[in-house]
């Protein structure tokens, strides 16, 4: 086929609001919840995106920012919901219930990790980065379980849903509209970055670094700036995902996690900017229907994925759009 | 006489081989410097000690007076050095015209701004292509036949509207008729800013070059105009193997 | 802390660093002559432990259960590598990612299809079941002791094939230059599969050794393969001498930060929130030390800087 890219874009980003208003007007509100899981995921592959789909970072540690917007949320919830204020030092902190004090502290936090993570692993390159953010996404796990004060190996129950003012986010739909809000900006920004001088030289950085330091421009700080980027907005789909389970655990820093987010990208397209849309929403329904199916799903994940691998490169909207994506 | 380029005793080691022995060299301003030597003088080591991928163990390169020796290759783009690679360095993927954007960005910042909404941007990666008389702006750049890219290449530098052009073996692959296109487009730069050429096709070298120098296993056996380098008994010797 | 308790530990850290060893070997061979990063290996840990626990649970036997760990897991590796590696060569970093992933999805359910979810369990030998007893009258496992030799032993053979023998030398040469090796006239696919089944078979041996004194279980495979890349990491890819240091260093550091860290915070902090942070900190000792080295060397200890 050869739909034009543009078309692909908004039929993706018109499909989940379309699912979901459909499941509102069915009275489906199991549904709403497959559409808001699938808008979260979403919005954590467009974040790893940048890095991986621009800049060519493999990164296989993505979960960690995951994770810290996770925790971010939990442990600001739950010592408001504890009414016991956090003490860091001579800091007294009350926690909140406020998402958007929440989406702060968890993009904040993940940009700080992100920026850490990267300046140490943009040491180095190509295979060395991939082991290496996988390793610090396992010290993350085991930091987590080893964490007792905050539930250890079984994570955090919080009660309520927190709240955004105007919103009564405990109805499905509301908490879905504002999630895919969430993403659809996210998606503009990707855009928008794409379409930059920065997005320019980021992509020329993975393609012909040599050629950009040649051009006054280093390489390493373009690319470390969009890990940074990148791990804030997956932190941020981080802080959302636990709002939705009302829970957070040491498995949303899992290496499986991470793996899972690449999964995403290249279901859908690698460097696509609708790429992660397509995916996660292929993810949530295949998750949902081969799930249903067979208890033992992830083998036929598995073989979908080997064969997109090997035979369909560009993932669907390559398949749509007739063009392979940007080589990574 | 302004020097633009001054590098002095560049010295380089890679355990027993001695890839530089103290070469010196200058380019001027409104000149073309030739570097010419056989296979394995170190006509690369001396580019990468120059251009900043490489430290070298002893000696200073000066840009414009500065001391550039610790600088990175970035920093010293920034001060106003543009190079070509010898095997094309472009991002493929990307159009003529965005990459030729790219050395403008590095001079000029506009990071943050839409490339496409970025009228001086583009005007200064059309004015590079032209110069160079590449049509096919967007055209990607994987789709550009082996000569146009080496046209694309000097268009980026070009476009980084740099105090110093260090050209690495820009005829490379080019063939008779490509060599006779990018001959008078060299000429007419060395107005602009000078040129350090590096070059295996020697009758561009001798049509172009105001001085030539001559490497000879990691040291610069002579230096001089195209006349006195054909005349140089030392390099009759030693490159030309006569004597 | 009494010096019993620390050569103990010591020792637990040589038998857990030999293991990683066995794992860290065979993915630096295949990185080093392949060019391939291999997810996938973990799993070839897990089939060769399941395979030792079945075998050994139907037989009775320990020995061929070990045999039965070679097999299966050289098998599932030289059957991988034909039916899928052998296409991600010059493929993409990512490419080889995703499809070893998908790999380990396969692999892990399929396993779990076979075996369910519940933990196999595999007895020591009777003949290394036991404590012996060491100079210094120190008690120790005889089993571990046995698993530190038979790692040492590995590492010796390994050192044999890759410097003293024809099989050795062409895997160096395909590391060095595959386009001249394959003139050469030495059939590098074959080459290929062979390297890869012995990658395989190496974790194979580790999955088993381990099997007995741990549960036997479905995901056993992937905690242990990441180690293993913090041992490449440290060591240098493509460098065995480094996946051996390597294996050791990180062996050691997991076994006694968490020995060692709670008593060295309490001399600074009250002793409840000491053991918190303590085993807070012994949890990410391993992956500190990976950053430490590279800050200080990025390439690794014995890798080549790019």
């Amino acid at each position: 086929m050869r739909l034009p890219e543009g078309w692909v874009t908004a039929a993706a980003l018109a499909l989940l609001p379309a699912v979901a208003l459909w499941a509102w007007a069915a009275d489906e509100p199991f549904t709403i919840t497959l559409a808001t899981r699938a808008a979260i995921l979403a919005l954590a592959a467009v974040g790893l995106n940048v890095a991986l789909g621009i800049g060519g970072l493999v990164s296989l540690g993505h979960a960690v920012f995951f994770g810290i917007g996770g925790y971010a949320m939990g442990i600001l919830a739950f010592h408001a919901q504890t009414y016991a204020p956090l003490e860091i030092g001579p800091l007294t902190i009350a926690g909140t219930r406020s998402m958007p004090l929440i989406w702060l502290v968890a993009t904040a936090a993940s940009a700080l990790v992100a920026w850490l993570i990267g300046l140490l692993s943009l040491r180095t390159s190509g295979i060395y980065f991939i082991m290496i953010t996988l390793a610090f996404g396992q010290m993350a796990f085991y930091f987590a379980i080893s964490w007792t004060a905050y539930g250890g190996e079984d994570g955090l129950s919080i009660y309520v849903r927190n709240g955004f003012p105007g919103l009564n986010t405990l109805v499905p739909i509301q908490f879905f509209a504002l999630c895919c809000a969430v993403l659809l900006l996210a998606v503009a920004l990707q855009w928008r970055l794409r379409a930059s001088g920065f997005g320019l030289a980021l992509d020329a950085a993975r393609q012909a670094p040599a050629r950009v330091e040649a051009a006054g421009l280093s390489p390493r700080r373009l690319k470390l700036a969009a890990f940074v980027l990148s791990g804030a907005l997956t932190g941020l789909a981080g802080a959302l995902f636990a709002d939705l389970n009302r829970f957070v655990s040491p498995s949303m820093f899992s290496w499986q996690l991470s793996g899972e987010l690449i999964v995403l990208i290249v279901l859908g397209g690698t460097g696509r900017l609708a790429g992660p849309v397509i995916g996660a929403a292929l993810f949530v329904a295949l998750e949902h229907w081969l799930g249903g199916l067979t208890e033992f799903w992830l083998v036929w994940l598995g073989a979908i994925l080997l064969g997109i691998v090997l035979f369909a490169r560009g993932g669907v909207v390559g398949l749509l759009t007739g063009r392979a994506g940007p080589h990574v | 006489m302004s020097e633009v380029l001054a590098a002095d005793g560049l010295t380089k080691r890679f355990g027993a081989l001695l890839a530089s022995d103290g070469v010196s060299i200058d380019v001027r301003a409104g000149e073309i410097h030739a570097v010419i030597g056989p296979n394995g003088a170190g006509k690369s080591t001396l580019i990468a000690q120059i251009s900043g991928a490489l430290a070298p163990d002893a000696g200073t390169v000066r840009l414009n007076g500065a001391d550039v020796t610790r600088w990175s290759v970035a920093r010293r783009a920034k001060a106003g050095l543009a190079r070509t690679f010898q095997v094309s360095a472009l991002a493929l993927e990307a159009t003529a015209e965005e990459n030729v954007m790219l050395g403008a960005l590095g001079r000029d910042g506009g990071l943050r701004h839409r490339t496409a909404r970025n009228a001086a941007l583009r005007d200064a990666a059309r004015a590079a292509l032209d110069r160079v008389g590449l049509a096919a702006r967007g055209t990607p750049a994987s789709d550009l036949s082996h000569g146009q890219r080496r046209q694309l290449e000097v268009a980026v530098a070009l476009a980084q509207r740099p105090r110093l052009f260090l050209m690495d073996e820009p005829m490379a692959g080019l063939g008779a008729e490509g060599t006779r296109r990018l001959t008078p487009l060299l000429d007419g730069l060395r107005a602009e800013a000078p040129i350090l050429l590096v070059e295996h096709d020697m009758d561009a070298v001798f049509a172009l070059a105001d001085r030539i120098t001559v490497l000879v296993a990691g040291r610069a056996i002579a230096t001089g105009t195209p006349s006195a380098i054909r005349a140089d008994a030392d390099v009759r010797a030693a490159y030309l193997g006569d004597g | 802390m009494t010096p019993i308790l620390l050569i103990e530990q010591v020792l637990n850290g040589l038998q857990f660093g030999v293991m990683l060893f066995l794992m860290a070997a065979g993915l630096t061979l295949i990185f080093g002559v392949m060019g391939l990063i291999n997810l996938a290996h973990g799993s070839l840990y897990m089939i060769g432990a399941f395979a030792a626990a079945a075998v050994a649970g139907a037989t009775g036997s320990f020995a061929l259960g070990l045999a039965a760990a070679l097999a299966a897991a050289a098998a599932a590796g030289a059957l991988v590598e034909v039916a899928v590696i052998r296409r991600l060569y010059r493929a993409a970093h990512l490419d080889q990612v995703l499809a070893t992933f998908a790999l380990i999805l396969i692999f892990s359910e399929g396993t779990r299809w076979a075996f369910g979810s519940f933990p196999l369990f595999l007895d020591i030998p009777a003949a290394l079941s036991g404590p012996v007893t060491l100079p210094g009258g120190i008690e120790y496992p005889r089993y571990r002791l046995a698993l530190i030799g038979a790692g040492l032993a590995v590492a010796v053979g390994l050192w044999w094939l890759t410097t003293r023998t024809r099989l050795g030398l062409r895997i160096r040469a395909g590391a060095e230059d595959r386009e001249m090796v394959a003139a050469l006239g030495v059939d590098i696919r074959t080459l290929y599969t062979v390297v890869f089944a012995l990658g395989a078979a190496l974790a194979g041996l580790a999955g088993a050794l381990v099997g007995a004194i741990q549960s036997v279980q479905v995901g056993m495979g992937e905690p242990v393969l990441i180690l293993a890349f913090v041992v490449i990491v440290i060591g240098g890819i493509g460098s065995i001498r480094g996946a051996f240091v390597g294996a050791l260093l990180v062996g050691l550091t997991d076994t006694l930060g968490g020995l060692l860290l709670p008593d060295l915070l309490a001399l600074f902090m009250e002793n409840g929130a000491a053991t918190q942070a303590g085993s807070a900190l012994a949890s990410m000792s391993v992956y500190l030390l990976m950053a430490a080295v590279l800050i200080w060397r990025p390439a690794g200890l014995f890798g080549r800087p790019a």
